[in-house]
């Protein structure tokens, strides 16, 4: 049963990918982009990752999506001009593609039998955040704080 | 006796399995989702025809009119009537309007409020799907709405609808803060994720008399108000409606829906409503636990639905008394009051905690919280003097 869930959300999140990438109107690539990201929230799912499919849902969809989908909106006004062939695009895909393959191929990760993991609790992934990692999750939380306050200081200044 | 009607719906499920013993397991899993999602669906389309007829009935007798009363007995037969009329009306799409994203919006917007009901516990077993992060669910499945109600305003290609969609996803976004930072106290006191050791979490009686539900500790009681105004605003209902705002942008993001199309809006929005009390009952108001020790033989889920049914009842009140705030008063209350006290209610929560959750801690976390309302209130206080109100009208 796992195999046939692997292949249909694997048909699901390439399509979504594909049609990120080859549909004519800007909004309606975003709009598949977020179909790609369900995609991927139902592999961390298949995988027993629930917290962090629940995440990819929470963070990828509910802010990063519509907030591609406002930048968009916000700034494009010629949305629905067609652009021609992007070569560049081209390079930086066959690039990014050819980095992936590399890695993958080097990693040893791939030969390895797949260790027994216990199942992934979200207390156990509290526990381990509030004692061993720590110090990266408040650096996290003050880095996200300046950044809160950077953005109303942007805003702040327009008003005067 | 009491035992068996408790489990009645639990045995029952049982039993319509019990048809498929032998089958592959695979085959079992899905019939027993299949089970669940009807019985959910049959539960809560029920519940929403009944609640318009209600709603109504309710408002009409707060502004002194009947009401419904001509379909059927008490004008209970309403949401019937409706229900045929919406589907026999013509689905107009305009003719400028991005079609499939037009379609789409009304289907993504009811299958996520229909999702996030999956997760709570009607009754003792009665949890439909356990998840082990089932509250991260809740609002991972709740966020999506924002691109659904985004959807339905482009979509449309209509300035209308594209500013009550800003205004919604505006007020979503900033009240799903409040709403998130007070769900915290709950899970950082019960150490779970998941609604059901939420539920269990508030058995028993302190003293042998005041049920154990959070609603009854000082965090508690602050958590679950703002929980419940971050959820009338989740829900787009008066006083905080400006999303479809009838008198300035004629319905938001839905003034381009006709028919059945408009008729899953709707639905959507009571559906979000019931998950939304549904949860605030399971995280304050102790999910299916009696409240009194006397009265625990009446079966759990009448008493999940009985508390379902009173928070809807002041939905419609507040729905019935209050006025429609400006957008940047929703804004303003959000960011400096519901805010500041949410982060309050966790403090207070650990204050709580770290007092040896008796009577001591009950009054540290009362003080913690009353000192911070007197200051907000201090602070927020604009000393505007409000004169006399004159009404200039055309000359």
């Amino acid at each position: 049963m796992n195999n046939t869930a692997f292949v249909v959300i694997a048909i699901l999140t390439l399509a979504g990918a594909l049609a990120a990438a080859t549909l004519q109107k800007l909004m309606h690539a975003a709009l598949s982009f977020a179909v790609t990201f369900v995609g991927i929230a139902a592999f961390f799912f298949l995988l027993g990752a629930e917290f962090v499919g629940l995440v990819q849902v929470f963070v990828y969809i509910g802010a990063v999506a519509v907030l591609i989908v406002f930048t968009i909106l916000l700034t494009r006004r010629d949305v629905e001009k067609d652009r021609g062939f992007n070569w560049s695009g081209v390079v930086v895909a066959v690039a990014v593609f050819g980095g992936l393959i590399w890695a993958i191929l080097e990693t040893q990760s791939l030969s390895m039998a797949a260790p027994e993991i216990p199942a992934l609790t979200v207390k156990r992934i509290g526990e381990v955040l509030m004692t061993s990692y720590v110090w990266p999750l408040q650096c996290v939380g003050l880095l996200l704080t300046a950044a809160l306050i950077g953005a109303l200081i942007l805003v702040m200044e327009e008003k005067r | 006796m009491s035992e068996s009607i408790d489990q009645i719906f639990v045995s029952g499920k049982q039993w319509l399995l019990s048809w498929l013993t032998g089958a592959p397991s695979w085959v079992i899993q899905i019939a027993s989702s299949l089970i669940n999602i009807f019985a959910l669906l049959a539960v809560f389309l029920t519940l929403f025809a009944l609640m318009s007829v209600l709603e109504r009935k309710i408002l009409g007798r707060i502004q002194n009119r009947y009401g419904p009363n001509r379909v059927g007995p008490f004008g209970l037969f309403q949401p019937i009537a409706d229900g045929i009329k919406m589907l026999i009306k013509e689905d107009i799409v305009p003719a400028r309007a991005d079609k499939i994203v037009h379609f789409l919006a009304p289907v993504l917007i009811a299958a996520t409020a229909i999702l996030a009901l999956g997760i709570i516990p009607y009754g003792r077993n009665m949890t439909p799907f356990t998840i082990d992060g089932g509250i991260l669910f809740f609002f991972a499945v709740g966020s999506t709405t924002e691109l659904a109600v985004f959807m339905a305003g482009w979509g449309s290609n209509n300035k209308f609808s594209m500013l009550g969609a800003m205004r919604a996803i505006a007020q979503m976004i900033s009240y799903e803060l409040p709403l998130i930072i007070t769900v915290l106290p709950v899970v950082m006191v019960v150490g779970s994720l998941t609604p059901e050791s939420i539920v269990a979490a508030q058995n028993g009686y302190a003293f042998d008399f005041v049920p154990r539900w959070f609603v009854f500790t000082p965090w508690g009681v602050a958590a679950f108000i703002l929980f419940f105004v971050s959820g009338l605003v989740e829900s787009n209902r008066t006083p905080f409606d400006v999303p479809e705002g009838e008198s300035e942008i004629v319905a938001g993001h839905m003034t381009e829906y006709s028919g059945f199309k408009y008729a899953t809006f709707f639905m959507a929005e009571y559906i979000g409503m019931f998950a939304i009390t549904g949860l605030a009952a399971t995280l304050f108001l102790g999910g299916w636990h009696a409240p009194a020790r006397a009265l625990e033989f009446v079966p759990s889920y009448v008493w999940f639905f009985a508390k379902l049914n009173a928070l809807l009842f002041v939905y419609v009140w507040l729905r019935g008394t209050l006025p429609r705030t400006r957008v940047d008063q929703i804004m303003n209350f959000a960011w400096k009051f519901m805010l500041p006290m949410a982060f309050t209610c966790v403090i207070a929560a650990a204050v709580w905690h770290y007092a040896g959750r008796g009577w001591r801690g009950w009054l540290c976390s009362f003080a913690v919280i009353a000192v911070v309302y007197f200051t907000l209130s201090i602070l927020l206080d604009t000393r505007r003097k409000f004169a006399p109100r004159t009404y200039r009208f055309a000359e």
